[in-house]
C-alpha cells in the first residue's frame, strides 16, 4: 500500500493532480459501478520551485480537433523526426528548431520529469496588471480610516507600473480621476441607477466623440494621452496623488436618519466598474477590490432596505420564499460576474461588517471570475489587514502569487470524456469529442475560463469512462489525460504550463483488488464533497445529504467485506477505512449544514471550499486536533469528544478558524498563575507551544483564520465543541459512568452511532 | 386684519371690510373703542393705522410647518468653448470673489446667511464641494445629464464667510481647469434641474445665476433646435417664435417654482439662442433675463459686472406667494408680471425683488357702492434673506365715481402704458400681431371717443380733444405699436425681440415708461454750476442741433449724441480729446476728467442709473456716422427705422377712429 500512498503523493508534487482512482476501469458499465466518479483535483499553478520555464512555444498536434501537446507520452521517432499523438495518434513532423533532436538530445517536453512543464510565449504586448479600489464610504469612522490606511499600504505593494484606479461609493458612487493637478475631481453617478456599459463609458467620456470640425478653433495637433489614463495610472506616477485622495476620503456625506440603514449603493458602483475595465482594458489581467461594509440598499442589486427594523434575510426567510430582494439582487451580480468573466477581469469582495453584507447575492461575482471572498467583523482588524496584505504576497521568485485571465483546456483519451469541473471558473462552451454529454458540476465543455488564478487555486474535475463493455483494452493499455492552462503570469508575461498524466486501466471484474487499492480515499472524499456543496447550492439541504449517504452505502456495499445481513461482519481496507469518516463530518459541516449560519456565513464557506487545495479541503471537512500535554510532545488526537481533558490544551485548526482550548485544569493552574513562576518553566513552555504552532498556521493560510483562545467553560469553546464528535452527550455520559473527555449537549448522532448505522445498511439484503 | 376692519360694540366685534362679515375679536386682540368708534391702540398697531405693514409669519404659514432654511445662490456658470474664449468665465471668477461679501444681509446682521454653492457645466456639470475645512475645492462631474442629480450635499451650499479660503481658490481654478477646453456644446434644462434638485436637498429656496452661452444642443433633455424663422413673421405662425420650443421648459419652470428656485439668467450669445425657450424658467419664477449680443469683456464687460452686483445685493424675497383681495362688486380677473399661477387667485413666484411688478387688471362684477369706495387688499407670504417667513400686506382704499368726468380725471396714464403693454405682450402668445395692433389703436380710439361723447365741452368735430390726464396716451401708444416687439420685420432679431417682450412683463410704471419713451437730455444747455437737472426734451429729430450733445436713456441703453459743431470746450470737457474728430466711438465709459463738464455729465448718468434695474451700456452716437442710426432708433416721435408711424401721423388716424366712432 505504501507504494500506492507514496505514488499518489510523488504525482500529486509533480503534476498537482491526483485522482479518486488511479487503476482506471476499463468500461463505462463498471465505471459508473464504482460509485465515487473517475475525477480529479487540479492544482493548476501548483508552486514549484523546480520548473523552470522553457522560453519557446509548445509544439501542437496538428490535427485540428486535437491540437494537443507534445509530452513524455507520446511517441517519438527521432529519425523520421517524427511523433505520434498520444490522444488521436495523429502522426506530426517535429517544426525544423526541432531538427537536432535524438535519444539523448531531447527537449525538456519529451523527458518524463517535465510531464509537467511551463512555457514562456511572446503573444502581443504586454500590458501592466490593473487594480480597481472600489470603497464603501458608508462606514464608521474608525473603520475608514483602517480601510483607508491599508489601501494607502497596499500601494506599496504593487507593481510600480501597474495601473490602479478608485471608484468609492455610498448613496452615489464616485469614479475618481487620478490625472489631474490641483483639483480632485471625480464623475458621480446615482446609486439608483443601473447603466449599460456604453451608457458608462459615454459618461466618463471614454468614447471619444468625433470631434466637429468647426471654423475658427486651432486642431488640437499634440497627441492626447489614452483615454482611460484619466481613471487608471501606473502606481509609480500618482501614489503620491492616490495617497492624498485615500487621505481625505470622507464618510459618505448624505444624512442617515434614525432607524435607517446608510443608502449603499453597491450594485451600481461594481456596475459601474465593471464597465469601466471593459471599455478600456478587456482581456487583460485586472482586479477590482470591493471593500464593504455593510448590505446594499439601495439600486439595482439592493440586499435589503434601508428600515433598520426589517433585518437582512436569513436562511429561515429564504426557506419561506420571504427573501424579497434575494432574485434581483441575486441576477444584478451575476450578470456583472458573467461580463466581469468573459471580459478576463475578476472581483474580490472584501466584506467586513458585524452583520450580514449580501454575500449571498454577490458570491458569483468571487466565484465565476476566480476573485477572493472575505469576510470579517471590521477593517480594523488584524484578520483584514492580514488577509488583505497577503492578497499580494510573493513568492520565491518575488513574483505575486496571483496569475489573470486563464483558459484551463483538457484533453482526454478516446476512452475518456469530460463531464464537468467545480472551482472558480467558468464554461467557455467549447465542444469537442472529448466533452461528455452527462454533466457534473459546469460541464458540455472542454474548456474554461479562470479570470484569477493563484498557485493554491484548484479545481475538481470530473471525468465519465466511456469504453463500453465489450471493447477491452489491451493489457497495459494507459489512459492519459493532459491539461493546458494559459495565463497571464503576474510579471504580465503569457505563460502556457501543460500537464499531461497517465493511468492505467484495469477490468473491473478481474481486477477489482488493483483498483480497490489505487482508491484515493482523501481525495475521493473532497471531490464528491465538492459535487455535494455543488448541489447544495441549488437544491434542498436534506436532498444532499440523503444524495450523499446513499453514495456512502453504496460504495460500501461495493468495496466492503460483509456477511449478508451481518453489521458485525463488516470491514472496509485501509483505503477506504477513512472514507466514512469523512463523510460523517462533511455531513455536519457548514458548507452542507446552514443551521447556526447566516446565508452569507454559508456562501463564504462553499466559495473557499470550492477553490482550495486537498490539504485545506480536508481540514475544511475534518478539522485538525493537535493535544499538548505534560505526558508527552504534541500530538494529533481524535476529533472526538473525548480528547477534551482537563489536563490537556488543545489547537484545532478549521481552516477558517484557530482554536485554542485550555482544558479545565490548565485553566485553572493559569489563573493561578504558574506560569510566571520560576519553578514552573515547563507549564510556560506548555502554554507557548500550541501559540506558536497557531501563530506558524496564522502566517501562511489565506485567508487570515479567525484566531480564538478559549478555555474550558467559556462561550467562545463552542467553536471546539461543534467540531468534535460528540461521542458523549448528556444522552449517554451516565451510562459511560466514569469521566473522561467532555460531554457536548448535543442530539447529533456520534460517529459510532453513524457507522453502526451504515454498516446495518450496508449488509441489508434489502437494499 | 387691515385697516378696513371696523370695530363695533364695544370693540368686541368687527365688521369685515371686503366681505362685510361681521366676526368677533378674539379675546387676546380686544382692545377698547375710543369716543369716535376707533380703538385705543390704533396707532400703536401697524395693521390699524397704516397701509402696507409686514408680519413675521407663524409655523401654519411655511413649508411642511418648519421654519424656512435661509435661501441660497447657486452659480452656474457655463464653461464651454466660447465662454472661455471670450474670457467671460475669468471676468466672472474675478468678480465673484469681490462681490460675494456683498450678499445681501438684515439690517441688523453683520453677514449675510445666504449660502453659496457652484457648479460649472458644458455637455456635463460639474459640482464643487468647498466645504471649509477641505484644503483644496473638490470637483465632481455628473455626466449622467439624461436624469440630473445633486451628488454632494454637504459642502455644496457653504457660507461664503466660513469657506472663503476653497471658494477663492475654486474661483481661481476655474479658468485655468477649462483653459484647453474645447467642447462647444452645451445642456441648459438640466442645469436648471440640478440646481433645483441642489436647493430641493438642502430645503431651502434661493436662486440659481446661469451664465449662458449658447443654444443647448447636446444631447439632454430640453436640447433645442435653431427654429429662428424670418419666414413666419407677420404671419399667423408668428407666435410659435414666442411660443417655447418644448414642454420641459414649463414643467421645468412648475417644479423650479414649487420649490422656491428662482432662475437668473445671463445669456452671452453669438447668434440665436431662442430666448423665448430658456427664458420660460426664468420668467415663471421671476428671475431677471439679462442679455449681451457678442459679448466683449472689454466693452461690455463694465455693464454685465454692474448688473450681476445689482442683482446680487439685490433685496429678494424667496418662495413668494400672493393674493389679491377686494370688496365686493369688483375683482382681480389678470395678472401680467414674472410670475406663476397655478390657480386663478394665488400669484406663485420663486422669488420677487424690488424691481419686479406685478400688474393686476381688475373687472366688475357687481356695482360698486360710492359710499365705501373700493378696497383692495394684497398680500404676499415670502421668506426673507435671513430665512425668515414674513407676511407683507398693502392695502389701498379707492373712491368709485358714477361721474366718468371725475374717472377720467384720476387716470393715470403711465399705469395705463403699463398694463396694455404686458396684455398685448401677453397675447402676442396667442394672437396674431396685426390683430393686437388694431386692438391697441381702437382701443386708444374708444377711450377717447367716449371722453369727448360723455365729458367735453361741444367742439367742432374736426377738433382732436384729449382728456388732461391722457393727453400723452396717444404718444405712448404709439411708442408702444414701435416696440420691435410689436413690429414684426425680419431686420430684428427674434431673440431681441423675445427679450424685450420678457423684460417688459417684469416692469413696473416707472421702468415702461422710460422703456417706451426714452429720456433725451441736451447736454450743451446745462449749466455747469447749478444743481438743477437738465430739462428733457421731446424724442424727435427736430430737437436735435448740430451744435449740440446729447443724453438719451432707456433703462437699457444710454447713448451720447454729438453734434458735428459740437462745442470743441464741451468735447473736451468729456471726452478729454481736442476735437470732434478724436473721440472714440469705441467707448463705453466715459473718462473721468476732473473738469465741470465731465463731472456733471457723469453725476447725471449716475443718477439716471442709480435707479434702474439694469446697467446700460454707453453708446458714443456721432451725427453723421453709422451708430446714429441706432440712436435715431430711440427717436420715438419720428417716423420709425423699420416702419411704424411718427407721432403726428399716429395722430391724424386716431383722431379719424374717433370721427368714425362719433358719427
Amino acid at each position: 500500500m505504501a507504494t500506492y500512498l507514496e505514488f499518489i503523493q510523488q504525482n500529486e508534487e509533480r503534476d498537482g493532480v491526483r485522482f479518486s482512482w488511479n487503476v482506471w476501469p476499463s468500461s463505462r458499465l463498471e465505471a459508473t459501478r464504482m460509485v465515487v466518479p473517475l475525477a480529479c483535483l487540479l492544482t493548476p499553478l501548483k508552486e514549484r520551485l523546480d520548473l523552470p520555464p522553457v522560453q519557446y512555444e509548445p509544439v501542437l498536434c496538428s490535427r485540428q480537433t486535437c491540437k494537443a501537446v507534445l509530452n513524455p507520452l507520446c511517441q517519438v521517432d527521432y529519425r523520421a523526426k517524427l511523433w505520434a499523438c498520444n490522444f488521436c495518434f495523429q502522426r506530426n513532423q517535429f517544426p525544423p528548431a526541432y531538427a537536432g533532436i535524438s535519444e539523448i538530445n531531447q527537449p525538456a517536453e519529451l523527458m518524463p520529469q517535465f510531464s509537467t512543464i511551463e512555457y514562456i510565449v511572446q503573444r502581443g504586448s504586454p500590458t501592466p496588471l490593473i487594480f480597481l479600489y472600489v470603497v464603501d464610504t458608508c462606514l464608521e469612522e474608525e473603520d475608514l480610516q483602517a480601510l483607508k490606511e491599508s489601501l494607502q499600504m497596499s500601494l506599496s505593494l504593487l507593481p510600480p507600473e501597474a495601473l490602479v484606479g478608485l471608484i468609492t461609493f455610498g448613496r452615489m458612487v464616485q469614479v475618481h480621476e487620478l490625472s489631474c493637478e490641483g483639483i480632485s475631481k471625480s464623475y458621480v453617478f446615482r446609486g439608483t441607477k443601473d447603466l449599460t456599459a456604453k451608457q458608462i463609458q459615454d459618461m466618463l467620456g471614454l468614447t471619444r466623440p468625433l470631434v466637429p470640425i468647426q471654423q475658427g478653433r486651432p486642431l488640437q495637433p499634440q497627441e492626447q494621452p489614452p483615454i482611460s489614463s484619466r481613471f487608471l495610472q501606473p502606481v509609480h506616477k500618482i501614489d503620491m496623488n492616490l495617497t492624498d485622495l485615500l487621505g481625505e476620503l470622507q464618510r459618505d456625506p448624505w444624512p442617515v436618519t434614525q432607524g435607517k440603514r446608510p443608502l449603499r449603493s453597491t450594485g451600481v458602483a461594481l456596475s459601474i466598474a465593471v464597465g469601466l475595465l471593459e471599455g478600456t482594458f478587456p482581456n487583460t489581467g485586472a482586479r477590482i477590490m470591493l471593500f464593504t461594509g455593510g448590505p446594499p440598499t439601495q439600486g439595482p442589486g439592493m440586499v435589503v432596505g434601508d428600515e433598520l427594523k426589517t433585518p437582512i434575510r436569513s436562511w429561515h426567510d429564504i426557506e419561506k420564499d420571504n427573501a424579497r430582494f434575494m432574485k434581483k439582487a441575486t441576477k444584478h451580480y451575476e450578470t456583472l460576474a458573467n461580463r466581469t468573466a468573459a471580459n478576463g477581469h475578476c472581483i474580490d469582495i472584501y466584506a467586513c461588517a458585524l452583520d450580514q453584507t449580501g454575500l449571498l447575492e454577490m458570491k458569483c461575482c468571487a466565484n465565476l471570475t476566480g476573485g477572493h471572498m472575505m469576510m470579517g467583523d471590521s477593517f480594523n482588524t488584524s484578520l483584514f489587514k492580514q488577509t488583505f496584505q497577503r492578497v499580494f504576497s510573493k513568492d520565491f521568485n518575488g513574483e505575486f502569487r496571483m496569475a489573470f485571465g486563464a483558459t484551463l483546456e483538457v484533453k482526454t483519451s478516446r476512452e475518456l470524456k469530460i463531464s464537468g469541473a467545480i472551482g472558480p471558473c467558468v464554461s467557455l462552451n467549447a465542444k469537442g469529442p472529448c466533452v461528455s454529454e452527462n454533466e457534473l458540476g459546469i460541464g458540455g465543455t472542454c474548456q474554461w475560463k479562470i479570470c484569477s488564478l493563484d498557485p493554491s487555486s484548484t479545481l475538481a474535475i470530473y471525468f465519465e469512462v466511456v469504453n463500453q463493455h465489450n471493447a477491452p483494452i489491451p493489457q497495459g493499455g494507459r489512459g492519459a489525460v493532459q491539461f493546458v492552462t494559459q495565463y497571464q503570469h503576474s510579471s504580465t508575461q503569457r505563460r502556457i504550463r501543460v500537464t499531461t498524466v497517465a493511468r492505467n486501466w484495469a477490468d473491473a471484474q478481474s481486477q477489482l483488488q488493483h483498483i480497490e487499492a489505487a482508491f484515493d480515499q482523501e481525495v475521493a472524499a473532497v471531490l464528491m464533497a465538492r459535487l455535494g456543496v455543488y448541489r447544495a447550492e441549488s437544491e434542498e439541504g436534506p436532498d444532499v445529504l440523503r444524495w450523499l449517504d446513499r453514495q456512502l452505502i453504496r460504495l460500501c456495499q461495493k468495496f466492503g467485506q460483509y456477511n449478508k445481513d451481518d453489521p458485525n461482519s463488516f470491514r472496509l481496507s485501509d483505503s477506504f477505512s477513512l472514507y466514512p469518516q469523512f463523510m460523517f463530518h462533511l455531513r455536519r459541516s457548514p458548507f452542507l449544514q446552514v443551521f447556526n449560519n447566516s446565508p452569507d456565513e454559508s456562501s463564504y464557506y462553499r466559495h473557499h471550499f470550492a477553490r482550495q487545495d486537498l490539504t485545506q479541503s480536508l481540514i475544511m471537512i475534518q478539522p485538525i486536533l493537535y493535544s499538548y500535554s505534560f505526558s508527552g510532545p504534541p500530538e494529533p488526537v481524535l476529533l472526538d469528544s473525548s480528547s477534551i481533558l482537563a489536563d490537556r490544551i488543545l489547537l484545532m485548526d478549521t481552516f477558517f478558524q484557530i482554536v485554542i482550548y485550555h482544558g479545565e485544569t490548565i485553566a485553572q493552574w493559569q489563573k493561578a498563575g504558574y506560569q510566571d513562576m520560576p519553578e514552573y518553566e515547563n507549564f510556560k513552555h506548555l502554554l507557548q507551544a500550541p501559540l506558536d504552532d497557531a501563530q506558524e498556521i496564522l502566517q501562511t493560510r489565506f485567508p487570515m483564520p479567525r484566531y480564538i483562545n478559549t478555555e474550558h467553560g467559556s462561550s467562545q469553546a463552542r467553536f471546539l465543541l461543534s467540531k468534535v464528535n460528540p461521542s458523549q452527550t448528556h444522552n449517554n455520559l451516565y451510562a459511560w459512568g466514569q469521566e473522561s473527555g467532555s460531554p457536548i449537549l448535543t442530539d447529533d448522532v456520534s460517529l459510532q452511532v453513524f457507522m453502526d448505522h451504515l454498516k446495518k445498511l450496508a449488509v441489508s439484503s434489502a437494499s | 386684519m387691515c385697516p378696513f376692519m371696523q370695530f363695533t360694540e364695544g370693540g368686541r366685534k368687527y365688521q369685515c371690510g371686503f366681505c362685510h362679515c361681521i366676526n368677533d375679536v378674539p379675546p387676546f386682540f380686544f382692545q377698547h373703542l375710543d369716543h369716535i368708534g376707533r380703538r385705543t391702540d390704533h396707532y400703536e398697531r401697524p395693521e390699524l393705522s397704516l397701509g402696507s405693514y409686514e408680519y413675521v409669519a407663524t409655523l401654519d404659514y411655511c413649508r411642511n410647518n418648519k421654519p424656512p432654511n435661509s435661501p441660497a445662490y447657486i452659480f452656474m456658470i457655463d464653461v464651454s468653448y466660447s465662454n472661455i474664449k471670450s474670457g467671460l468665465v475669468k471676468l466672472i471668477c474675478n468678480e465673484l470673489k469681490t462681490v460675494l461679501d456683498k450678499l445681501p444681509r438684515e439690517e441688523q446682521e453683520e453677514t449675510s446667511a445666504i449660502r453659496v454653492g457652484f457648479v460649472t457645466y458644458n455637455k456635463v456639470l460639474h459640482f464643487f464641494n468647498v466645504k471649509s475645512n477641505l484644503a483644496q475645492p473638490q470637483m465632481m462631474v455628473v455626466s449622467d445629464v439624461g436624469e440630473v442629480f445633486v451628488p454632494l450635499l454637504d459642502g455644496f451650499l457653504v457660507n461664503f464667510q466660513e469657506s472663503r479660503s476653497v471658494v477663492n481658490n475654486l474661483l481661481d481654478q476655474i479658468p485655468e481647469m477649462f483653459a484647453d477646453t474645447n467642447e462647444s456644446e452645451t445642456v441648459f434644462a438640466p442645469v436648471i434641474q440640478a440646481g433645483m434638485e441642489a436647493l430641493k436637498a438642502a430645503e431651502c429656496a434661493g436662486k440659481l445665476f446661469i451664465f449662458h452661452s449658447s443654444l443647448p444642443t447636446a444631447e439632454a433633455p430640453g436640447k433645442l433646435k435653431n427654429r429662428d424663422d424670418k419666414k413666419l413673421i407677420n404671419t399667423d405662425k408668428e407666435k410659435i417664435l414666442f411660443q417655447p420650443q418644448m414642454n420641459i421648459y414649463e414643467s421645468l419652470a412648475r417644479d423650479c417654482v414649487a420649490h422656491g428656485c428662482c432662475v437668473d439668467l445671463f445669456l452671452f450669445p453669438n447668434q440665436y439662442v431662442d430666448v423665448a425657450s430658456m427664458g420660460l424658467v426664468t420668467m415663471y419664477t421671476g428671475g431677471t433675463l439679462y442679455k449681451y449680443n457678442n459679448f466683449q469683456v472689454h466693452s461690455d464687460g463694465p455693464q454685465f459686472l454692474g448688473d450681476l452686483r445689482k442683482d446680487l445685493e439685490k433685496r429678494t424675497g424667496f418662495d413668494a406667494i400672493m393674493r389679491v383681495r377686494t370688496s365686493t362688486g369688483f375683482r382681480p380677473t389678470d395678472f401680467f408680471g414674472a410670475i406663476y399661477m397655478n390657480n386663478t387667485t394665488d400669484v406663485e413666484m420663486a422669488a420677487v425683488d424690488c424691481d419686479k411688478a406685478i400688474t393686476v387688471e381688475f373687472k366688475h362684477d357687481d356695482k360698486l357702492n360710492e359710499d365705501s369706495g373700493a378696497l383692495i387688499q394684497c398680500a404676499v407670504l415670502y421668506t426673507s434673506i435671513s430665512g425668515q417667513r414674513r407676511l407683507r400686506v398693502h392695502n389701498i382704499g379707492l373712491n368709485c365715481s358714477s361721474q366718468l368726468a371725475d374717472l377720467y380725471k384720476s387716470c393715470e396714464t403711465d399705469a395705463l402704458i403699463n398694463f396694455f403693454a404686458k396684455s398685448a405682450f401677453k397675447a402676442i402668445l396667442s394672437q396674431p400681431l396685426k390683430t393686437i395692433r388694431e386692438i391697441l389703436v381702437s382701443q386708444t380710439a374708444r377711450m377717447l371717443a367716449c371722453y369727448r361723447k360723455n365729458c367735453a365741452s361741444p367742439s367742432a368735430v374736426s377738433q382732436l380733444i384729449l382728456p388732461d390726464a391722457m393727453k400723452v396716451l396717444p404718444v405712448y401708444i404709439n411708442c408702444l405699436l414701435k416696440s420691435c416687439v410689436l413690429v414684426g420685420r425680419p431686420e430684428i432679431p427674434t431673440d431681441e425681440r423675445a427679450y424685450h417682450r420678457q423684460l417688459v412683463m417684469s416692469m413696473d410704471v416707472a421702468d415702461t415708461q422710460l422703456f417706451f419713451y426714452p429720456q433725451l437730455l441736451p447736454i450743451h444747455t446745462i449749466d455747469v454750476k447749478s444743481d438743477a437737472f437738465p430739462t428733457a426734451v421731446r424724442c424727435s429729430e427736430e430737437r436735435l442741433s448740430e451744435g449740440g450733445v446729447f443724453f438719451l436713456a432707456n433703462g437699457l441703453n444710454m447713448m451720447l449724441w454729438l453734434g458735428v459743431s459740437a462745442p470743441p470746450e464741451l468735447i473736451q470737457g468729456i471726452f478729454n480729446v481736442p476735437s470732434f474728430a478724436h473721440i472714440s466711438t469705441e467707448i463705453t465709459l466715459l473718462p473721468e476728467v476732473d473738469n465741470p463738464y465731465s463731472k456733471k455729465l457723469r453725476s447725471i448718468m449716475d443718477y439716471i442709473q442709480s435707479n434702474r434695474p439694469y446697467s446700460m451700456k454707453l453708446l458714443i452716437a456721432k451725427q453723421r456716422e453709422q451708430a446714429e442710426m441706432l440712436f435715431r432708433q430711440y427717436l420715438v416721435e419720428d417716423k420709425g427705422l423699420y416702419g411704424g408711424a411718427s407721432y403726428v401721423d399716429f395722430l391724424c388716424c386716431v383722431h379719424k377712429e374717433i370721427c368714425q366712432l362719433l358719427s
